[in-house]
């Protein structure tokens, strides 16, 4: 099916998050979206998938002109759209999302839409139980389901927002080659990412977005500066690895064990030493999260002991260690991070503590405007969180690390910020680092753990597998060691 | 908020019109008695006015807990905990000595009745993960039955047990009012005093800050090192407190003894006033001005149109509905808009 944008415009309020966008995606073929964070991209194509409304502009389907209102519109037309959570219900089974929205008339055909399924996973390659509730997949299966559920569901043209975060190097390969082989059918596929890498292995065309308008297209085979220079109207200057030399005991974990996540920990030992930085590797849920919660005093291990700095914590709350100077980060930022509904200058008051009686809102505002500036937020003192884009709120959820802490525990820190953002961020935890806090991030991007550890940590299954420094190892080595194999 | 609340009033009124057509009642006629019977004349003004005082305060207690995330549905219970401690410290003094201190100990116990009613059903959601309407609801039984039992046992009339009540304080022991209008002007000042005291709270101080920070996101207020139980709760024993406030009035105020219907509903009825009001501080007193209204004109309902005074209660339950499709809608409309965090 050809599908064609033509000058699509949609506003929120005073921010345009796209002004006159055209777009033309053909049949069979795989068609990226790039841009960095804010540029537009997810708002095109929830316009383009029913979610949510366009201001104006036309959308043509085969030539002739089409509306719709909603998801299930847009699916009618043969447009279905994976995003980047998948909208699953995970008490259900697998089969029963599959089956959910499909089933019609007065029987549920459950064998048909089994066989259906499996015929469907065997064609690309998934390896899906049916009767595993959904919730116990792993965010790569849940989107192989979605997407088996979207194609045969009669999606012509399916497109995916940010596939690759969160999912294991294995499960991108199988969804990269599943993309492959759906597109040969005839079938058109939209990817929006702002990783390159990703784009540039699987497309056939890419559309580059920023600040809202089309910045340039571009066909095989493509110029990865050129891309570049499309996405950021500049090239962005590589970071610099931290390279410290650690110093005395920031944070001691002796033969710790805990339950928590899909695997939990189990018999973790661990020295951190101040000013290093440590990556966290491993397929989510391999254990990094209960280690750095165990390291945050916010789970309690069942066994072993926590020290931090010289100090015996074990059995310790989160709010003693919180006065040792150790802070946590978690990588929810609406739902564990920031207030929704409470303005920047309200959390900036937050933070302050003490024990006046009084709220100082003057203090408070004034912190919230150097905030803002120091860490570039694009908002005011006045707005409220939750209407920042995603970068805005990780940028502001930094500002809000104590001013020196002794150790920082970072859940995906850079998690969604295009290349520029993720170097700023790092520029900024690098001060930290020289003053001597120790810093531990997890992360799903290797490149980044590479780029910026003194050290990588890869958890499997709730045990760490590999301690390395990252020149002694690399980018496969690493992948092999989540994957399990050594 | 108060475009909106005159908005859902709108739509209640539209309502309300088809409920008492149904009924056959004419429509106008019925609102004109209402209003005639609640502003008609001083003495119905008054009245409005002492059915306004515990509905304001308990509806102020309520704003602190509902700022926090907590239903605190036994907010009724605590006006009767606070009734009947105020009881307790009056019946005490008997010999007509040191009237004033009496009273104003009967109005301390009062507030520490229901924030110690609170503080149960804040315990028991806390500690134990019960949640805070189960745990309301049951505390109410609880002080319901506690009421009944020392109005027929310990604190019966001499020679007879009664409905009526306990037995009516002596004269000097009733809050000082005044003449003709049957007000205590100290009971309408500390109201007053409580909305503003109320409005500061959550406005200007930490603790008000906090109660909105955790009742949006406990996690997170958590993660920024904010103890959202201790938090819970002292919001209990402010809600606790000035319902036990409420109670205390009803008592040394209003009925001069304990009744057993001595909080008449009012704490349900706060609930509704400040949802009504979008739990804004400001309209909440407005919101109950009109409920205290609506209570005491539609008792003479049945005299003069031959209706069923319990169409008052429909009448409130239509209010409900509003409100809650008002609360519903303006939810909606906000999540339409927004730049999504993507990009």
């Amino acid at each position: 099916m050809n599908v064609e944008l033509i000058d699509i415009h949609k506003h929120f309020g005073s921010v345009r998050a796209n002004s006159g966008i055209d777009l033309k995606i053909l049949p069979g073929t795989i068609h990226g979206i790039l841009g960095e964070n804010g540029a537009g991209k997810s708002t095109l194509m929830k316009v383009l998938a029913g979610f949510i409304p366009k201001t104006r502009g036309t959308i043509l389907l085969d030539g002739s002109e089409v509306g719709y209102s909603s998801p299930e519109g847009a699916l009618r037309h043969g447009i279905g759209m994976l995003y980047q959570d998948p909208l699953d219900f995970p008490p259900l089974s697998v089969l029963e999302n599959f089956m959910a929205g499909q089933v019609r008339g007065a029987t549920m055909g459950t064998e048909v839409h089994r066989a259906r399924l499996l015929e469907l996973c065997t064609g690309l390659g998934f390896k899906l139980d049916p009767d595993v509730p959904a919730g116990r997949l792993t965010v790569g299966e849940r989107q192989q389901l979605e997407l088996a559920r979207l194609l045969s569901s009669g999606a012509r043209v399916l497109i995916l927002d940010e596939p690759t975060t969160g999912i294991s190097g294995l499960q991108k390969e199988v969804l990269f080659s599943a993309l492959k082989s759906i597109a040969r059918g005839g079938r058109s596929i939209v990817l929006v990412s702002h990783k390159l890498e990703d784009i540039e292995a699987l497309c056939d065309e890419i559309t580059v977005l920023r600040e809202g308008i089309v910045t340039g297209t571009m066909e095989r085979p493509f110029s990865t500066q050129a891309l570049l220079s499309m996405m950021f109207g500049s090239e962005p200057s590589p970071a610099i690895r931290s390279g410290h030399e650690p110093g005395a005991q920031a944070l001691y974990l002796d033969n710790v064990s805990a339950p928590g996540g899909r695997a939990g920990l189990a018999e973790c030992t661990v020295h951190v030493s101040r000013g290093e930085v440590i990556g966290l590797a491993g397929l989510e849920g391999s254990g990094q999260e209960v280690f750095l919660r165990i390291a945050a005093g916010l789970i309690r291990p069942h066994r072993g002991r926590v020290h931090v700095g010289r100090r015996d914590m074990t059995g310790r709350g989160y709010h003693a260690f919180q006065s040792l100077g150790v802070a946590f980060q978690p990588a929810s930022r609406l739902e564990e991070g920031l207030i929704r509904g409470l303005t920047v200058t309200e959390h900036c008051a937050l933070g302050e503590g003490g024990g006046q009686f009084m709220v100082q809102w003057d203090t408070a505002e004034q912190d919230a405007r150097d905030k803002i500036r120091k860490f570039q937020v694009a908002g005011t003192p006045d707005s409220p969180v939750e209407s920042l884009s995603g970068g805005n709120q990780q940028r502001l959820l930094l500002a809000f690390l104590p001013e020196e802490p002794e150790l920082l525990l970072l859940e995906n820190p850079t998690r969604g910020l295009d290349l520029e953002s993720v170097h700023w961020v790092w520029d900024h935890l690098d001060a930290h680092a020289s003053r001597g806090a120790a810093i531990v991030f997890s992360s799903s991007e290797l490149d980044e753990i590479l780029m910026v550890a003194d050290r990588v940590l890869v958890f499997f299954d709730g045990h760490i597998i590999k301690d390395e420094r990252p020149e002694d190892t690399d980018a496969l080595a690493l992948g092999r060691a989540i994957a399990g194999k050594m | 908020m108060a475009l909106e609340t005159a908005l859902t009033l709108t739509v209640v009124l539209g309502f309300t019109t088809l409920v008492l057509l149904l009924a056959g009642a004419p429509p106008l006629e019925s609102y004109r008695q209402i209003v005639k019977g609640s502003l008609g004349s001083w003495g119905k003004v008054t009245h409005v006015i002492k059915v306004w005082i515990p509905l304001t305060l308990a509806a102020c207690g309520l704003l602190y807990t509902f700022r926090i995330g907590l239903w605190n549905i036994g907010v009724e219970g605590q006006v009767m905990v606070g009734a009947v401690l105020t009881t307790y410290v009056l019946r005490t003094g008997s010999d007509g000595q040191h009237g004033q201190y009496l009273l104003a100990a009967a109005l301390l116990a009062g507030m520490a009745g229901g924030a110690l009613w609170a503080v149960m059903a804040g315990y028991l959601k806390t500690r134990g993960g019960v949640h805070e309407i189960f745990a309301g609801l049951g505390l109410n039984f609880v002080a319901q039955g506690l009421v009944l039992w020392l109005i027929f046992g310990p604190w019966k009339q001499p020679g007879i047990a009664s409905m009526s009540g306990t037995e009516t304080f002596a004269e000097h022991l009733w809050m000082p009012y005044l003449e003709g209008l049957r007000i205590s002007p100290a009971a309408l000042g500390m109201t007053l005093t409580s909305v503003v005291l109320t409005a500061y709270m959550l406005r200007a101080t930490r603790f008000g800050l906090y109660l909105k920070a955790i009742g949006s996101n406990e996690k997170a207020a958590f993660l920024f090192g904010l103890r959202p139980q201790a938090t819970m709760i002292l919001a209990m024993v402010c809600a606790g407190g000035f319902a036990g406030l409420a109670g205390s009035f009803q008592v040394a105020g209003v009925y001069h003894r304990l009744i057993p219907a001595i909080s008449s509903g009012y704490g349900y009825l706060a609930l509704l006033v400040v949802m009504l009001s979008g739990f804004s501080v400001w309209v909440s007193p407005l919101v109950a001005f009109f409920f205290a209204c609506l209570n005491v004109g539609s008792i003479q309902l049945p005299m003069v149109l031959q209706l069923d005074s319990s169409l008052s209660g429909v009448i409130q339950g239509t209010l409900v509905m509003a409100a809650l499709a008002m609360h519903a809608m303006r939810a909606r409309s906000r999540k339409g808009g927004g730049p999504d965090a993507g990009g």
